[in-house]
């Protein structure tokens, strides 16, 4: 459909038909991925509340299986995340510069990170399954309070199963990003879907660093 | 010429299409489709309740009725109706756009919301859910054997179709606006959208992790909403309600939007206060999320917490008024014609008013307490959502009827069947403001026999009412093929939608438009 913009001059390729300007189609993707992080906060958020609750109602409960998560682990996977961050933010640098190279490599770094983190969550699930800490028919307790322990326990599968499912659809979406960056999709005028996968992806990770805490450091000091 | 509806042919070109007039028809097939389904249910319910005794039925069966009443109508028509419909057809066209910001995920989102329906029709057909549309917990989490995960997983899918819609017009209103077309200049209907988006896209998360909550809890045996093993079930209720209060503003909201375009058209003035109506749908929305717990009033709420939720459930109604009051002020000195859309919003005004007043005898504690859980809850809720939400997008399916297919609907039956819905909807539901006072229990299959002459009322307007819905939509399929062209203006009404083609291209406008007038230019349109 003719418009007034291409009547001008050739419209890029990368823009949709109907944005004016790639400055537009920029601006609106990024808003997007914002107000959808904002979705993303209000979501985890309810987990939140719910966490405040019981944590406020059994905090002896609490304190004592947080002790059953494994820190080493917790602590490593912190640091995992925290250095994909830096990856993802070199990655975005190299696509505004336009240095494909950089890109690609960058993009396979935090990648091959975010499984590493997921690897490593898998690690921990087997072991709480084995220690029978999985809520359910086979938990087992010895200490008081089995049903508040397992409150916790549910708490924590469902806190960071979902943080790992997004965690997965990041992985998912920075496999598009390298074949795509691969492929010489992006130029410094046109890199906005690494952009906003970048946001995307320092949101989950700041999910973590709440969730972190919260849940392997509620009795360290 | 080419327009939207002949542009490609072929049900793939539909079912493929990111154009969003052709979503947003898809979305009127499938809304109406839930209507109906939702309406099925409430003939059962009022059939039942014809006769003192649960006679019709068992008791468990009635239970089911009403509770799949109220999911299909809540999450499958009320919620997405005005929204998905008539502002997914209407945002981009009103503000001089060719589409939406994300047309892709437009389509993505129809999508999600007819797989979250398809959920929620197989929890139906394989038995049903009987929890209310409520899902109380533990009843839903513990108790009820019927089919809780599949429904509630239904209501989680169709959820994130509603945030992606809400998404997608919050950038879009943002970043695609025509040249000219400043914030202050943006159609009513754009400004409640606005803030409809806001509450979609902040309310719908946490319903979605709430009942993600209650499906998990059923699936593996957790205990978190389960006062038997420490859990607490009115955190449900708070999750649920924070929600679920606003997700009224999610229905009523755009009905309000299409109200203000109605009143100005057919009254050919401004908007009286155009700027305080459109800060009310914000103040609606803001103050909209703080006043869940007049929900809660009976649930071992502390004193003082339901006192502040009183007082700001009073002060919630503060910008609704101002909307009415508006709307009147506009009609002042208006030359007014009685054209059905006209009709419409009279009717929104007048039982919105009603659903509106009884709101506030609610969020008066005292009240509240002897009136919760009764019929006079439920006749004022459903002056609200379907007095409101229902008046408000039959009203804007019939202005912008002509726009959408560019035919007209014939005028006289349309009359009569406004007539019709808004003399069935009051007898259905004014006696349930007089049972609830007088004591009747909502939920329940049977009733003492001295409430049978006000529930006989009730039913006999149901059947009024249902007849009057076959007429709308047997002349609006009429009109596809036999409605005379409509032109690209019928109404003589000024907007951007107007001056363009009806039905319009596939990009809305042969050019961009460039606006130099305020929304409502009625006075200049007069003076030239
Ligand atoms: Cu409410």
């Amino acid at each position: 459909m003719a418009d007034a913009v291409a009547s001008h001059h050739a419209r890029h390729p990368a823009l949709a038909h109907h944005f004016d300007d790639l400055g537009q189609q920029r601006e609106a993707a990024s808003l997007g991925m914002w107000v959808f992080l904002v979705t993303e906060v209000l979501f985890f958020g309810g987990l939140f509340l719910a966490y405040l609750v019981y944590r406020t109602w059994y905090p002896a409960t609490f304190i004592e299986v947080s002790q059953h998560l494994d820190i080493f682990w917790g602590t490593t996977n912190t640091a995992v995340l925290i250095t994909s961050s830096l990856t993802m933010a070199l990655a975005v640098y190299a696509a505004e510069t336009g240095d494909r190279r950089s890109l690609v490599f960058f993009l396979l770094a935090t990648l091959t990170l975010g499984c590493v983190f997921l690897g490593i969550k898998a690690l921990e699930y087997s072991h709480k399954f084995h220690e029978h800490l999985v809520p359910g028919a086979a938990f087992q307790w010895d200490g008081d309070h089995a049903e508040r322990a397992a409150l916790f326990m549910s708490l924590y599968f469902i806190m960071t199963g979902l943080h790992a499912l997004h965690m997965i659809i990041g992985v998912g979406l920075m496999s598009v990003m390298t074949v795509l960056a691969w492929r010489g999709g992006f130029s410094p005028e046109y890199h906005v879907p690494v952009e906003v996968s970048g946001l995307y992806w320092h949101f989950v990770d700041i999910v973590w660093i709440f969730l972190f805490p919260l849940l392997y450091l509620i009795s360290r000091h | 010429m080419k327009d939207y509806l002949n542009a490609t042919y072929g049900l793939k070109s539909w079912l493929l299409t990111r154009d969003h007039k052709r979503i947003a028809l898809l979305y009127l097939a499938s809304v109406t489709l839930f209507f109906f389904v939702g309406g099925a249910f409430a003939v059962m319910v009022r059939l039942e309740l014809a006769t003192p005794p649960a006679d019709l039925m068992q008791p468990e069966t009635y239970n089911k009725m009403f509770t799949m009443h109220g999911v299909a109508m809540v999450f499958f028509f009320l919620i997405p109706a005005i929204p998905a419909v008539l502002g997914n057809w209407l945002i981009p066209v009103m503000i001089g756009a060719r589409d939406l910001a994300f047309p892709k995920l437009n389509l993505a989102s129809w999508y999600i919301f007819m797989l979250g329906g398809l959920f929620t029709l197989w929890a139906m057909v394989t038995g049903g859910v009987d929890t209310g549309w409520t899902f109380y917990t533990p009843y839903s989490s513990a108790f009820s054997n019927t089919h809780v995960v599949t429904a509630a997983l239904g209501i989680f899918i169709a959820g994130f179709a509603s945030i992606l819609t809400g998404l997608n017009f919050i950038v879009t209103i943002h970043r695609m606006r025509a040249p000219g077309m400043t914030w202050f200049r943006l159609p009513l209907f754009v400004w409640s959208h606005y803030a409809t988006s806001l509450i979609m896209v902040l309310g719908t998360p946490v319903i979605a992790i709430t009942i993600l909550l209650v499906a998990a809890e059923r699936a593996f045996g957790l205990g978190l909403f389960d006062p038997a093993r420490g859990g607490d079930p009115v955190l449900f209720q708070h999750l649920f309600w924070f929600y679920s209060h606003p997700a009224v503003y999610i229905m009523v909201l755009p009905a309000m939007g299409v109200v203000s375009e109605l009143v100005a058209a057919f009254s050919r003035k401004p908007v009286f206060g155009y700027a305080f109506v459109a800060f009310a749908s914000l103040a609606i929305a803001v103050i909209g999320f703080l006043v869940w717990g007049h929900h809660m009033f009976v649930s071992s709420q502390s004193v003082y917490a339901a006192m502040i939720f009183s007082v700001l459930s009073f002060l919630v109604a503060v910008p609704s008024a101002v909307k009415v009051f508006n709307w009147t002020a506009t009609l002042y000195r208006g030359s007014i014609s009685y054209d059905t859309p006209m009709l419409y919003a009279f009717g929104f005004i007048g039982l919105f008013t009603i659903g509106g007043l009884t709101g506030l005898f609610l969020a008066t504690l005292g009240i509240d307490v002897h009136v919760t859980d009764t019929y006079f809850i439920v006749a004022h809720f459903h002056y609200i959502m379907f007095g409101g939400t229902i008046m408000g997008y039959l009203g804007g399916l019939h202005y912008w009827w002509p726009k959408m297919t560019g035919r007209l609907y014939p005028e006289g039956w349309a009359k009569l069947g406004a007539l019709t819905i808004f003399l069935g909807f009051n007898l259905t539901f004014f006696p349930q403001f007089v049972l609830g006072y007088l004591g009747m229990p909502r939920r329940y299959a049977a009733y003492p026999e001295e409430f049978q002459v006000l529930n006989v009322m009730s039913s006999a307007g149901a059947t009024i009412l249902g007849a009057g819905y076959l007429i709308p939509m047997i002349y609006f399929i009429w009109s596809l093929r036999y409605g005379r062209i409509a032109g690209p203006n019928p109404w003589g009404a000024v907007g951007l939608e107007w001056t363009t083609p009806s039905p319009p291209p596939t990009d809305n406008f042969e050019k961009t438009p460039i606006v130099t007038q305020p929304a409502y230019a009625y006075h200049l349109l007069e003076r030239a």
